[in-house]
């Protein structure tokens, strides 16, 4: 019984990691219709941006949020604005490409600079430090809060989808972004608005992805993977539901890792496979869509 | 009465077929101005290039004194000239009280806000918080017109609000031009209905096969001229 309570508790918290690393995916995909298939590199890209940033100005690992998550907005408006928004609206594919150059560089680009040796942020007693949970089960704390952060970004980014104005244009410009203009909005700058608080996701899942564990310049297309499942069980469009969709892919793995070592990712992707062959429009997709 | 909106020999292209040749239109300040036609005279063509979202191969357009031909429809519109589109258009993902809202974000203050929008609409008041799509035809084209005025527009362009609607239900969205008018704004309204156009408006355009077949003050244009204007009988 431990065992099983203990099993859907990691998978739970795991899932708060995928969560974090799948939101920036599911905002860019939701508004539009984008799939950026750099998306894992520039997490590990925001992660090399915190390391250089904790070494530059001796700050704890979480300080450095205050940096790296408004350096990445801003790459995350250039990039769209530069770059992207030539290949939005049109078919899926041009963005897949542009993306898959862009993941390209990015890992090279670390490679070169930072060499392909493992970094870890170190974030002191935070990183080993667990809350003992009854006899047998006890959790960590930093796992604890990233499912936390997770969730208070989603709350916050769902009342800003909701009840701001910004939020509005977001939606607004995802619907019709011909017409959205008449109401005197830029869609190039909506979009890039739209990326940029996608990119302001990537850079919290970044850091707290290289305090929670090693990484290299070639991790990027994994999270890519993880994320991209997550998104599409939990339902395009819906970000609770890609919150949902985290947990599962996280339990699914723990349960996997549970039976050995060696099956934890495979049982993430049977996870995946198996929702996309029975309910293939994911767990809550938005159904406001028309 | 001053001139408040003026095209000269405007050329525009519909994809790859050719439009519009050249055609004059002038609205003053505070007039109501019909466009008539048949499908296909180039009427929608000419209300997307005034805003626009359809870029002029030739000619010029000048509204409230400034060249905008080649301003981009965000600028346009954030100036002061709205467009109720063809098919209303509206957000399927707002409701219908963001519908209004959005409308207002990037405009200048003016007569029209949330409340004067709801009391020229009541039944919007009572479904403000309903999905726009979940709303009836006829309640669908008073966002969409609502929508445009929250941008307390100085001209206000309709391309046929009409379409599809029952006729009690353009009658009723047709009562509310003059409250339009009495808070200042221009109204160009584009209508194959020729009854309803004539009705509402003070001068008349119409086009076909995207040139100006005649022009004139309601009132004095015969039935037979307009309808040989119309379909080009002779």
């Amino acid at each position: 019984m431990a065992n099983v309570v203990d099993t859907l508790l990691q998978g739970t918290l795991l899932g708060g990691r995928y969560a974090l690393m799948a939101l920036g995916l599911s905002l860019a995909f939701g508004i539009m219709r984008l799939v950026n298939v750099a998306h894992g590199d520039f997490i590990i890209l925001a992660a090399y941006l915190a390391l250089v940033t904790v070494n530059a100005l001796d700050l704890h690992p979480l300080a450095a949020l205050l940096i790296v998550v408004p350096v990445m907005a801003a790459l995350g408006y250039a990039v769209q604005r530069g770059l992207l928004n030539r290949a939005v609206g049109r078919d899926i594919m041009p963005a897949l490409l542009i993306t898959f150059g862009l993941s390209v560089i990015i890992q090279n680009g670390l490679l070169e600079i930072f060499s392909a040796d493992s970094r870890r942020l170190q974030a002191g007693a935070l990183s080993s430090i667990g809350l003992l949970l009854g006899e047998s089960i006890s959790i960590g704390w930093f796992p604890l809060m990233t499912l936390v952060i997770a969730a208070l970004v989603i709350a916050g980014l769902e009342q800003l989808f909701r009840h701001s104005r910004l939020g509005r244009a977001f939606r607004a410009v995802s619907d019709d972004p011909e017409i959205v203009q008449l109401m005197g909005y830029d869609p190039r700058h909506v979009y890039a608005l739209a990326m940029a608080v996608s990119f302001g996701t990537v850079g919290i899942a970044g850091t707290l992805f290289g305090i929670g564990t090693i990484f290299d310049p070639a991790l990027g297309p994994p999270q890519l993977l993880f994320a991209f499942e997550a998104v599409i069980i939990g339902g395009l469009g819906s970000l609770w539901g890609t919150l949902a969709g985290s947990m599962v892919l996280g339990i699914a793995q723990a349960v996997g890792f549970r039976v050995d070592p060696g099956w934890g990712i495979l049982f993430g992707h049977a996870a995946f496979l198996m929702i996309l062959a029975v309910r293939p429009q994911g767990l809550f997709p938005r159904t406001r869509d028309a | 009465m001053s001139l408040l909106l003026e095209t000269r020999g405007l050329t525009a292209f519909y994809g790859d077929f050719q439009a519009l040749y050249g055609i004059d239109f002038e609205v003053e300040v505070g007039e109501v101005v019909a466009i008539i036609g048949a499908n296909g005279a180039g009427k929608s063509t000419f209300l997307r290039s005034l805003v626009g979202l359809v870029r002029p191969v030739g000619g010029g357009i000048r509204f409230d004194g400034d060249t905008i031909d080649h301003v981009p429809a965000p600028v346009i519109a954030r100036r002061g000239l709205a467009l109720v589109p063809e098919g209303r258009r509206l957000f399927p993902s707002l409701n219908v009280e963001e519908n209004l809202m959005i409308g207002a974000d990037r405009a200048s203050a003016g007569p029209w806000t949330l409340s004067a929008v709801y009391d020229l609409f009541p039944i919007l008041r009572e479904r403000r918080m309903a999905p726009a799509t979940a709303l009836s035809g006829g309640q669908q084209q008073m966002v969409a017109i609502g929508r445009a005025l929250m941008g307390n527009p100085r001209l206000l362009l309709c391309d046929e609000l009409s379409l599809g609607l029952a006729p009690i239900v353009v009658k009723d969205i047709y009562a509310i031009f003059p409250h339009i008018r009495a808070a200042g704004a221009a109204i160009v309204l584009v209508e194959q209905d020729i009854g309803q156009a004539l009705l509402a408006a003070e001068r008349v355009y119409c086009f076909q096969e995207g040139r100006v077949s005649l022009s004139g003050r309601a009132a004095e244009l015969s039935r037979e001229r307009i309808s040989q204007a119309y379909f080009g009988l002779h």
